[in-house]
């Protein structure tokens, strides 16, 4: 836990973004986790990026299930509202607030715990929903609020801080959410800052649901040799399969890459994600190219990161349902309701 | 033949059928041709958790004095299952009639001498008529409704419009059944002295009435609250809950130019997740709700709690059906009272609403959306099997246009201008409602909603003084609800009595019955109805102003007479349950039976 509060005073030269606001009005209370824990670092990320991005506080909203990772939400931007739902379940109240209104920026905030195993239904359904939210899964393999228990995705061989190996199959929620047929799945790691604040903003900005899985090492329980979720072992196999760049709506594609090396994909908003692959053989708009090219670099012991699939076209649930465009708590009680006159008429045909 | 009483407009027709032929139609048929006829009828449902080839059984009873309940009588049994037949025969009552199909021999064995026993060809008749074999099948129900319709002499002219009226869109199907209609109708023309002693009578036109399943009732109430997100996950006998929703949302709440839907309404992965997507919609200021039965309810705990402990508005809807475990998916009881009343761990009590028809069921769905968001709570619509999914007859649904939804205390962005600083759970009304803020609206009104210990301000906390302070002041909300749920209904005896007779939902046609046939016997009863949980004072007053309180209720363990005994501090020996928990609807007899023989055994000691 860190316990020095940073200091809430004007400094001269902060920039400020397009609503005016400082970096700092997009965090949230101190945080209580470990000094050094990989979730902190994600939730600093996550206040660049929605800084940078200039989101109103008020349009967002922050859901977590149960778990460190979930305690996150409190941890950045006060002023939107937070909703730390039950173990596993933050998907379905993500998708009862989305459903309601459909106009608020979703971040859910989960575990390996929270989504691979308590909530691994939930998960894939809101894959399956195509529910327009960012979905970040921070993932360390291992329960810390219950002292070290190996989480469904800690890698087979891997090792629990007393020894004792993890002889099980691990659980890749990213190869797990494109064989599902998710629209966005990325993932990067708490120390690659530059990645991750990239990841977010295309994440935030792609129409359905963005599967945002962050390795995120457990300093108390999980870094030590013989893990595979540590930092050490993170930075040593991590390949960066894809940098993504988010440009904004109104801003120009500027660098120039030669053919091949990347592509870039329009968003619904009129932003862009420009993608640059490390191999011009990888595909991310395919699912086959993708799954492919994760199993490849499994067995180099690598860790892709990177965007790793997108599917702009998928539809979200909205566009599914057919639900209208306009929020549906914004509809006013008489466009709800069909009146005395309609009842009458209705029960002429209950005779 | 047996002397037989005649019963004009007093009877009770029971069709005895193999689920999945089609029989249904035909049984709605007669329902709805006795219901034009101006005779009060109700229609019960007995069916099996199956799509095909196993027993159905389908009870009329029309009762010129308007009971409702099951009367537990057999005037005529339509027995057109030859896996049931014994049972069937059986079943009808000394005097009564018996119709089967006799194209094929019956064993010598199975006959009674105390019934008329009606053999008409069927199936003979319908395969010389008729030639393609689904047809067939499906025309001798039909067919059996023409033999009734001249044993029982009902108005075939109303018969012929209710068919034109069904079939408005395929006139062909019209023609088919007219003729199967005939065909049965003439055979028994023929055969039989038409009509028999038991019939029925044109008596008006029931105006005002309306025939409805408290399913569709529930369903339509829905649309009426404003509720606009749904969240299920299908089981049954609550299935057709959402049905209903989705059809009047269909009609009623979809642009007539774009086709852009004003409802969202989402199959869930189960029913853990229909109750988080509840919170969520509700969370935002959304009216949801979720349909669901007894083991829905279970997996919905945990939410249910944190929805309590939060103070999230939320509207379940329990149908009722025997528990426990898987029981018996089609069967009724009033077996949830106590799961719902104390769902989830740790301490909570939830407001209860119990509709005895579908009158109430539209009536009450409603009162519970205003209810969640005026209490910032789960609100329990506590529906059952009988009441769901079977035809009753109510008077016809009313609506009031000046009618405003409740929303409680909601905190928009004009409102936090006027204050200094919002916090989400301190009670500045002393009514133990605090304000809340939706989100989407206004950062100054952010707040943080957990499961987790938190305190006035709604931030976290492990501090002991600061967690009691916030759960003492849930305990006067509770006492708020008391003051908010629909109050029990007295009806008093002709004559003044300290014997009470105390029931709510489903049991109520049985009690009304009950009482007249008592009063008859010399023994008076209060009847005190129960419509909400807590109990308002009145429930209190009832149980102290008579000697012996008779609690009748539809399971086994006296759920109603427990929180009877947990919530009012009363002496227990002052309660005598009459339980019914078959999985059939309460009868009128049980609860006669019930209050004798607790009075003849008193007598005796």
């Amino acid at each position: 836990m860190t316990y020095i509060t940073k200091p809430k005073i004007d400094l001269p030269g902060q920039k400020r973004n397009a609503l005016g606001l400082l970096q700092r009005d997009y965090e949230g209370s101190m945080s209580t986790l470990c000094a050094g824990c990989g979730h902190d670092s994600i939730t600093a990320a996550l206040v660049q990026a929605l800084w940078e991005m200039s989101i109103a506080p008020e349009k967002l909203v922050k859901l977590s299930g149960i778990g460190c990772s979930s305690k996150t939400p409190a941890y950045f931007v006060k002023g939107a509202h937070g909703f730390n739902s039950v173990h596993g379940r933050m998907p379905s109240v993500a998708t009862g607030a989305h459903a309601g209104n459909r106009d608020l920026i979703c971040i859910g905030v989960s575990g390996d715990g929270d989504s691979l195993s308590i909530g691994f239904g939930q998960f894939g359904h809101a894959i399956r929903r195509n529910l327009n939210m960012l979905y970040l899964i921070e993932n360390n393999g291992v329960y810390g609020l219950t002292k070290g228990q190996f989480s469904a995705s800690a890698d087979p061989g891997s090792t629990a801080k007393k020894g004792a190996p993890n002889l099980m199959q691990s659980i890749n929620p990213v190869a797990t959410a494109i064989a599902m047929g998710a629209s966005f799945v990325a993932r990067s790691f708490s120390g690659d800052r530059e990645q991750l604040v990239e990841l977010i903003k295309a994440g935030i900005a792609h129409p359905g649901c963005a599967l945002l899985d962050v390795i995120s090492p457990c300093v108390t329980f999980n870094d030590h040799e013989g893990s595979t979720k540590s930092y050490a072992y993170t930075r040593l196999h991590k390949h960066q399969a894809t940098a993504a760049d988010y440009v904004p709506a109104a801003a120009e594609i500027t660098a120039q890459y030669a053919e091949g090396e990347a592509i870039s994909v329009k968003l619904h908003d009129g932003s862009s994600i420009v993608l640059k692959k490390a191999d011009s053989d990888f595909d991310p708009t395919k699912r086959s190219s993708a799954l492919g090219y994760l199993e490849k670099h499994r067995d180099l012991g690598e860790i892709p990161t990177g965007l790793l699939f997108i599917d702009e076209d998928w539809p979200e649930m909205h566009a599914i349902y057919g639900t209208a465009a306009k929020p549906l708590k914004e509809f006013t009680f008489a466009e709800l309701n069909p009146g005395r006159e309609a009842l009458q008429k209705l029960q002429r045909g209950m005779r | 033949m047996p002397a037989t009483q005649s019963r004009i407009n007093d009877f009770v027709l029971k069709i005895a059928t193999v689920n999945g032929t089609g029989s249904a139609s035909a049984n709605g048929l007669l329902m709805q041709a006795l219901f034009r006829m101006g005779i009060p009828v109700t229609g019960k449902n007995m069916f099996p958790s199956n799509i095909q080839g196993l027993p159905t059984w389908y009870e009329i009873r029309a009762s010129r004095n308007g009971y409702m309940a099951r009367s537990g009588r057999v005037d005529i049994m339509v027995a057109m299952n030859a896996q049931t037949y014994q049972q069937d025969m059986n079943n009808v009552s000394p005097g009564g009639f018996l119709i089967y199909d006799s194209t094929w021999p019956r064993e010598r064995s199975m006959t009674r001498n105390d019934i008329t026993i009606l053999g008409v060809p069927l199936s003979k008749l319908c395969n010389e008529n008729f030639s393609v074999a689904r047809i067939r099948i499906l025309m001798k129900n039909v067919a059996y409704v023409g033999v009734l319709a001249a044993l029982l002499d009902i108005d075939l002219d109303i018969v012929h419009a209710l068919l034109e009226e069904t079939f408005a869109a395929k006139p062909k199907l019209v023609e088919g059944n007219l003729q199967a209609i005939r065909v049965g109708y003439d055979y028994a023309r023929e055969n039989f002295t038409c009509p028999l002693p038991v019939h029925a009578e044109k008596m008006g036109n029931n105006a005002g009435k309306i025939l409805i399943d408290g399913n569709a009732a529930t369903g339509l109430g829905c649309v009426y609250a404003g509720a606009t997100v749904g969240a299920w996950y299908p089981i049954t006998p609550s299935t057709s809950v959402m049905d209903a929703f989705t059809h009047y949302c269909e009609m009623f709440r979809t642009d007539a130019d774009t086709g852009e839907k004003r409802y969202c309404i989402v199959q869930a992965e189960d029913e853990l997740a229909a109750a988080g997507m509840v919170l969520g919609a509700n969370w935002v200021g959304a009216r949801a709700f979720t349909p669901t039965s007894g083991p829905g309810i279970s997996l919905m705990s945990e939410f249910i709690g944190f929805a309590y402990y939060a103070e999230i508005p939320s509207v379940f809807i329990d149908v009722q059906r025997v528990g426990p475990s898987t029981g018996m998916p089609t069967r009724t009881q009033q077996c949830d009272l106590m799961l719902c009343a104390y769902a989830s761990h740790g301490d909570t009590r939830h407001p209860m609403l119990f509709p005895a028809n579908p009158g109430e069921c539209f009536e009450f769905a409603v009162k519970a959306f205003d209810l969640a968001d005026r209490l910032q709570t789960p609100i329990f619509l506590m529906s059952d099997l009988d009441i769901g999914m079977n035809d009753w007859m109510v008077p016809q649904l009313e609506w009031d246009d000046s009618y405003r939804p409740d929303r409680g205390k909601v905190l928009g962005p004009a409102d936090l201008d006027k204050m200094e600083r919002f916090v989400r759970y301190t009670d500045t009304d002393g009514d133990g409602i605090t304000y809340r803020t939706l989100p989407g609206e206004d950062s100054r009104g952010a707040y943080f909603v957990r499961g987790s210990g938190h305190n006035r301000q709604g931030g976290y906390t492990e501090d002991s003084k600061e967690y009691e302070d916030v759960m003492q002041r849930l305990l006067v909300k509770w006492e708020t609800a008391r003051k908010m749920v629909p109050p029990a209904v007295m009806t008093r005896a002709k004559k003044k009595t300290r014997l009470g007779i105390l029931a709510f939902g489903s049991s109520d046609g049985a009690v009304i019955e009950a009482r007249d046939q008592l009063a008859q016997q010399g023994i008076h009863t209060n009847y005190l109805r129960i419509r909400g949980f807590p109990f308002g004072t009145e429930v209190l007053d009832f149980l102290h102003d008579h000697d012996t309180v008779f609690v009748v209720e539809q399971n086994r363990d006296g759920q109603m007479k427990s929180l009877l005994k947990l919530e009012t501090n009363n002496p227990a020996d002052k309660l005598v349950s009459i339980l019914h928990f078959n999985g059939m609807p309460i009868t009128s007899d049980c609860v006669v039976k019930g209050v004798s023989k607790h009075l003849a055994s008193e007598a005796a000691a």
